[in-house]
């Protein structure tokens, strides 16, 4: 029989163990803590010149070199909400479809086919977008909504083909693989035996998905449209192909807009000024800012809602 | 095999009912009469196909991919196979509770509404009392009337089986089938859920599956013995257990295995 004592080797593995995991958090912290030093340090002499004005003014004008983020943060926020909105309706159907609905010799195929379009290059959405998407809005879908919706401002004025609306849509078209391959897990995850109380109560399938199975997953599918949101506010290339690339903000849809990685992408190579090189630097900074508050102010209003949900009658 | 119990009237018939999963056979041929305000206990060892059998009675193989029925079984005159019928209807009338409790993951009124809620039920008033009705019914009002905007999965594994009970008499079936409702219970928890069911025959017809023989001998009037997937015998439970008339139901309830 082995004596107590003579496993002390096994305590100093363990000991080792631990500061390997801790090691490995630490560097994914500095990492994070070294990036926003440098943005900070290199947009020094942009928030010198320009402070807080840069948040809220729309003049971005490389000649006079004076810049303002207002209209970018903009059109960065509204392409990626239309995004998520459209890949967050079509994304839970679908995974509904595929965890519930589809026969199996469906599901397979499909379930391949979605996650193959995560794997399709950006700059390959770009070209379809510029090349099939674009002409499509002009002249089919982007009037047929002015017929139908056009008393509303955000389907008003001429449709260029390129815009904010056609950055969305090829932005959905990226993050809806992400929005239904996690939504399908997590629907798959909920127990058959709560599918099978609520259809041995005389529920329909549709009742028991839309009033059981998805009210269960929704932590998950919201976790979901959350990552997806993260994607689709840094998409940089297929974005900047689409959306026209005009630093305004205007009123509907329809017009050409600018996103802070759109801009950082283009004009890099252009900025001669360290004003404009530092602004552009800052821009970096307001993006990973952006994602950082929309990220929180989802997981806000996520938490929120289940709490509320929880004592809710 | 009607010899037994003639006097009342027959709810449930099942005529030579076969279940397979793909090409295996869980239950062959079995015969039934489930007599009306009665509790009839299946029991057997595990794997007999006595939770098949009683999955039958409410179409809820239709969910199970591979799973093919044949055979009859008759509620009131018409067979629930027939293919005018309609399975969601069908389960309006005939309630299921399962082996383990499985609430919804919402407050114990929205549990207890959620049946009625889908077949119409929006008055609030109305919806409170049959909340309430069903809950008092199920023996579990008492122990939750202050706290029914809480998570029902706050309660404990007992409460949770009453709930479950309480959720389907909000639908008010005529037959509540139960698949070993008290096996994931402690002994209290059990006991209670057995005084329940005698207290629900009276209205309802109940049918049980249980593997405890002591539990179908307290309380059920009727009992049928699956083994390997055949109905080998079924009758009034007190001739069952005191006068078997298959050795291989003798040798189930003297316990010389199983």
């Amino acid at each position: 029989m082995r004596r107590l004592g003579a496993r002390t080797g096994s305590k100093i593995v363990d000991q080792i163990f631990v500061a390997v995991l801790l090691g490995a958090a630490i560097v994914f912290l500095a990492i994070i803590l070294g990036l926003a030093a440098s943005l900070v340090k290199g947009s020094l002499p942009s928030l010198r010149t320009f402070g807080f004005a840069f948040l809220w003014t729309s003049s971005w004008n490389p000649v006079t070199s004076i810049f303002g983020a207002l209209p970018l943060i903009y059109g960065t926020v509204i392409s990626s909400l239309i995004a998520t909105v459209l890949a967050g309706v079509f994304g839970i159907f679908a995974a509904v479809f595929l965890s519930d609905f589809a026969p199996a010799f469906l599901a397979r195929p499909l379930s391949f086919m979605i996650e193959l379009l995560a794997a399709v290059p950006s700059v390959v959405f770009g070209l379809w977008g510029l090349f099939v998407l674009a002409p499509a809005m002009r002249n089919t879908i982007d009037p047929a909504l002015q017929r139908t919706l056009g008393f509303l401002p955000i389907f008003s004025g001429p449709s260029y083909g390129v815009g904010l609306l056609t950055a969305g849509v090829i932005l959905a078209l990226m993050i809806i693989p992400t929005v239904t391959a996690i939504s399908r897990d997590v629907l798959t995850t909920i127990p058959a035996d709560q599918r099978e109380a609520s259809m041995s109560l005389g529920a329909t399938k549709w009742e028991t998905m839309m009033k059981v199975v998805v009210p269960a997953a929704r932590a998950g599918i919201f976790g979901a449209i959350i990552l997806a949101l993260g994607r689709a506010l840094g998409e940089t290339i297929a974005t900047t192909m689409v959306i026209g690339n005009r630093p305004e903000i205007a009123v509907s849809l329809f017009a050409p807009s600018y996103t802070l990685a759109s801009v950082i992408a283009n004009e890099f190579t252009e900025a001669t000024s360290d004003i404009y090189l530092s602004a552009l630097i800052e821009l970096g900074l307001l993006l990973l800012i952006v994602s950082v508050v929309v990220n929180a102010l989802a997981r806000i209003l996520m938490w929120s809602v289940f709490r509320g949900a929880r004592s809710a009658r | 095999m009607q010899a037994a119990g003639e006097e009342t009237t027959a709810k449930v018939q099942v005529d030579d009912l076969s279940v397979y999963y793909g090409k295996v056979a869980a239950v062959k041929h079995a015969s039934l009469k489930v007599h009306e305000n009665c509790v009839t206990a299946l029991i057997g060892p595990s794997g007999c196909g006595k939770t098949t059998f009683i999955r039958a009675l409410n179409r809820m193989h239709d969910l199970t991919p591979g799973a093919r029925v044949e055979g009859r079984v008759v509620l009131d005159g018409i067979d629930i196979y027939a293919p005018n019928v309609n399975p969601v209807l069908l389960r309006h009338k005939i309630g299921m509770v399962f082996q383990r409790p499985n609430p919804f993951p919402k407050s114990i009124f929205d549990n207890v509404a959620y049946g009625p809620r889908i077949h119409g039920t929006r008055n609030g008033a109305s919806l409170e009392a049959l909340v309430e009705r069903s809950l008092r019914r199920a023996a579990l009002w008492n122990e939750v009337k202050d706290r029914l905007d809480r998570s029902a999965l706050d309660l404990s594994g007992g409460q949770q089986q009453r709930l479950c009970i309480a959720r389907v008499l909000a639908v008010e079936p005529e037959i509540i089938l139960m698949d070993e409702p008290a096996s994931a219970l402690d002994p209290i928890a059990t006991s209670k859920i057995e005084d329940l069911i005698n207290d629900l025959k009276r209205e309802y017809t109940v049918i049980i599956v249980t593997h405890s023989m002591q539990q179908a001998a307290r309380m059920s009037d009727y009992t049928a013995f699956f083994l390997l997937g055949d109905l080998v015998e079924s009758g009034p439970t007190r001739d069952m257990f005191t006068r078997p008339s298959d050795k291989r139901t003798e040798d189930y309830i003297t316990g010389r295995f199983g």
